[in-house]
């Protein structure tokens, strides 16, 4: 599918943003993102630092809402619903919309609960056996940890502990995994490892993941969105979204002489 | 439907995410802020409480009489805790002159020299353990070494066992200051040839001084409180004495002894002791408060 | 001594040699004078201990480990045992933690976490480390003429209606152990609180926004993961509070009632290790100092093996997150 414009018919938005602009305080951290994004594909949000892609992935399921004074203006919107409606109950949101962090963070406990967490927490009815077998095996770790279930999680490599962290997150039967530079911890094996695990995942959830590294998205990923930041009169730097399209016409065929600047490493 | 492979599928009404304040996880949540908020108003309560009665018990009693006055024999009225008064002041002015050199130098060794060591692993170990024994054993310790050789209860055994008890926490609290003076004065005192004790002396102690003030004197506070440790050690004194080496009358002492007597002059001199008492104490803890927050930034 | 070959030292090298001037010494005497003082309070520390078991020695001889399950204390006969002062120690200092660990561990949290903002959290933090500032004496007036009195109608409730419960089953009278734990449990509260409260706010950010990330409430955060993660910070507060409760003298001597006998109602007065010394070394003769530098000595261990503990437990859960 090299160059054809819609080579399938577009599939169905999951979440939509429009017009959103994050603020911290009186600062404006991302202005005016417009973007959907799709079931069942992979989309990369990429940039230099700073341009507020972490940030505004960190909106998608309301994390930024443990962060005091931040505060989303425009819409975004999963399945149509305004993620910011005061009847949203944020809880109920992350369960949904899980995540994964740059940093591996599983808990001080043993592998086993590690990945049940979620599930206890949302008074799971079923066989958590059954649960921790399907997710761990999902996250391409079970073969590695079914004999040492009952060892912390804290014992594992550190390639391990973000696969049991992804596992953790499909454990809670979330329908978007949001990943948050999740390999930069990682040294390239264990990168390699997860990325093919991120291929696996997009039959099932749809994922955005945002990443430093341009390689890495256009291996993972379906559509990349390039974001910049630039300074505002205040001399603060504002991210905004430059560019959104498939990967392959970001990377060989931009619009803006921005994203041809970035992705051919001419930037800054 | 305990497939996971399948993914949750979104139910396409709007309400999917609506928060559900009757829910049981969430009544969970509001029953548990609500208990702990409680909890804290509770915890506040006897604070005020104590404050309250105190004050409004001890406040009709202060008068010159209480600061310059003998205490009245028992069951007579009037008289006042001036010796008392006199006599704390001399048994705390023993305990800081032990205990400042001992707990400061002691301090700068840790933060100075001895950073990381094994020996100031053990030292700090304890300090802290020393601040966990009850005062009343420093009064017990002062009696068999200053009481007993000595002879006499006095002043000075008195001091030595508040020296004791403020030994810990100025030691800890002046190595907490010491430690926020920034690396970069020591480095360039030394890039300038100074020796260590020039360093710690011209530049170090000066910097790190009002730390160093606040430590010794919420120390001198809390030992002031202390009547435990007085008990057998200074005894009790129904005159004026300034003589460290005969018992002497304090003004902790002297409200356990009025309160547990059944007189009522008495008694009411002990709230006035308690205000007098109380008032510093709280005065200095809140001020030294103030100081420290605003060095801090 | 190869001493008649040295070529003369060069003008330089002279100068950055150690000279053995004043200067020197006093840099060397400081450092030493600064680590002897160091080394002071460790030494005092061992040093309280020996002082005091020495000084008991008649009393360990005479009356042996049965000093520690007798129930005597006639200062006329001179014969000792300190059985219902351990009894009220501990019995005492575990009405204090009932009560003082979930109120100081819910405060902690309160406190830890972003319910209100930052400018009604400090001051209510600051007014229960203020508690911890007033001195026991204070607090055992105000708890003789104002508790006391403020209690007795709910312990006249408590025992008439749970008065079959053992506990509970005598006349209330104003002191006792009851009173004392009580007192206690406020009077540790500020410890637990500040020590269980610096852990929860010093655990990584990352252990919250995993657990919320799970889609777990904020009360499911603290209570699964937040809480398991500071345990040992906690259980060494606790430690902390319980060698304070054990220790504290004055409340003790003025509000548990002095009385040497064990009872298994809380209502009844009682007597603790730190309240006999108190109350009996004014007018104790020369054995009865020795028995009671001996009661003082269990103390001492009591308090050191709790607070020895609770530093570790602090230090380990230290290491782990450092």
């Amino acid at each position: 599918m090299i160059m054809t414009r819609n080579p399938q018919p577009t599939p169905k938005v999951v979440l939509q943003v429009q017009n959103a602009s994050i603020f911290y305080g009186s600062f404006r951290a991302v202005r005016d993102v417009t973007m959907d994004i799709y079931a069942n594909e992979v989309t990369a949000l990429i940039g230099p630092s700073g341009c507020g892609k972490s940030t505004l992935l960190r909106c998608f399921n309301r994390m930024n809402d443990l962060v005091p004074g931040a505060r989303v203006e425009g819409k975004i919107t999963y399945h149509g619903k305004d993620l910011y409606a005061r009847d949203v109950d944020p809880v109920e949101v992350r369960r949904r919309i899980g995540m994964v962090f740059q940093k591996p963070n599983p808990f001080p406990k043993s592998i086993y609960d590690n990945v049940v967490f979620g599930a206890r927490v949302n008074k799971y009815k079923g066989d958590f056996d059954e649960l921790l077998e399907t997710s761990l095996r999902q996250a391409a770790l079970w073969d590695e940890v079914k004999d040492k279930l009952q060892e912390s999680g804290l014992s594992l490599s550190g390639g391990q502990q973000q696969r049991l962290c992804i596992a953790r997150a499909i454990a809670t039967k979330p329908d978007v995994i949001l990943m948050d530079e999740p390999c930069s911890a990682l040294d390239p094996i264990s990168t390699l490892k997860i990325e093919e695990l991120i291929h696996e995942l997009k039959q099932n959830y749809t994922i955005v993941i945002v990443t430093h590294n341009m390689q890495q998205a256009t291996r993972v990923s379906d559509r990349t969105a390039f974001f910049n930041a630039e300074a505002t009169e205040q001399g603060n730097r504002v991210g905004y979204l430059v560019e959104y399209d498939h990967t392959s016409v970001i990377f060989n065929n931009p619009k803006q002489k921005a994203t041809m600047d970035y992705v051919s490493g001419r930037f800054g | 439907m305990t497939d996971i492979s399948q993914p949750h599928t979104p139910d396409t009404t709007n309400d999917q995410f609506r928060k559900i304040w009757t829910s049981p996880r969430n009544l969970f949540g509001l029953f548990m802020t609500g208990l702990t908020g409680l909890f804290a108003a509770i915890a506040i309560l006897p604070l005020a409480a104590i404050v309250i009665n105190v004050a409004s018990q001890g406040l009709p009693l202060i008068n010159l009489d209480l600061f310059t006055k003998l205490p009245p024999p028992p069951g007579l009225s009037g008289g006042g805790l001036g010796n008392a008064i006199v006599g704390t002041l001399i048994v705390l002015g023993v305990a800081f002159v032990i205990s400042t050199p001992i707990g400061v130098l002691g301090a700068v060794w840790l933060s100075e020299f001895g950073r990381g060591s094994k020996i100031a692993y053990w030292v700090r170990f304890s300090a802290n353990v020393l601040s966990g024994v009850p005062a009343i054993i420093a009064g017990l310790f002062s009696y068999t070494i200053v009481v007993m050789t000595m002879g006499t209860f006095s002043a000075f055994a008195g001091g030595v066992a508040l020296a004791v008890v403020m030994l810990p926490i100025v030691m800890r609290t002046t190595e907490e200051g010491l430690v926020l003076v920034p690396e970069e004065v020591r480095l360039a005192a030394f890039g300038l040839g100074a020796t260590r004790f020039e360093t710690v002396s011209r530049v170090v102690l000066p910097a790190a001084l009002p730390s160093i003030a606040t430590a010794v004197t919420l120390a001198l506070a809390r030992a002031g409180g202390e009547a435990a440790p007085l008990l057998f050690t200074a005894l009790n004194n129904n005159f004026w004495s300034t003589d460290l080496f005969r018992p002497i009358a304090t003004l902790s002492v002297q409200i356990y002894f009025f309160a547990i007597i059944p007189f009522k002059p008495q008694q009411e001199l002990a709230w006035a002791g308690a205000l007098v008492l109380l008032s510093i104490i709280l005065i200095v803890s809140i001020v030294s408060r103030f100081l420290t927050r605003r060095k801090s930034y | 001594m190869a001493a008649t070959s040295t070529p003369p030292e060069s003008p330089e090298v002279a100068m950055i040699r150690v000279r053995r001037n004043l200067r020197y010494y006093l840099d060397q005497g400081f450092y030493y004078l600064t680590m002897a003082f160091a080394l002071a309070i460790a030494i005092t520390l061992v040093w309280i201990v020996i002082q005091i078991g020495l000084t008991a020695i008649p009393a360990i001889t005479q009356f042996g480990l049965g000093f520690l399950t007798s129930t005597t204390w006639d200062p006329v006969q001179n014969i000792y045992g300190i059985l219902p002062q351990i009894y009220g120690t501990l019995v005492s200092a575990i009405i204090a933690l009932v009560v003082a660990v979930p109120l100081g561990l819910g405060i902690a949290i309160f406190l830890s976490e972003d319910f209100l903002p930052t400018y009604v959290t400090t001051p209510i933090a600051f007014a229960i480390e203020l508690l911890a500032a007033i001195p026991s004496v204070v607090i055992g007036l105000w708890g003789i003429f104002i508790l006391i009195p403020f209690l007795r109608p709910f312990y006249t409730f408590v025992h008439r209606y749970l008065g079959w419960i053992p506990l509970f089953g005598t006349e209330p009278r104003g002191n006792s152990l009851l009173t004392l734990g009580l007192v206690l449990a406020f009077m540790i509260l500020p410890l637990i609180t500040s020590i269980s409260r610096q852990t929860l706010v010093s655990l990584p950010p990352y252990l919250r926004q995993g657990a919320m990330a799970l889609g777990a409430t904020r009360w499911e955060t603290i209570l699964r993961v937040l809480i398991p993660a500071g345990f040992s910070g906690i259980v060494g507060s606790i430690m902390l509070a319980l060698g304070r409760a054990m220790g504290e003298t004055m409340a003790a001597a003025m509000l548990v009632g002095n009385s040497n006998r064990i009872n298994i109602s809380l209502l009844e007065p009682g007597s603790t290790i730190a309240s006999l010394i108190a109350s009996q070394f004014g007018e104790a003769g020369r054995d009865q100092v020795a028995a009671l530098l001996y009661a003082g000595l269990v103390l001492m261990i009591l308090s050191l093996i709790v607070n020895i503990l609770a530093e570790i437990i602090i230090k380990k859960f230290q290491n782990v997150e450092r």
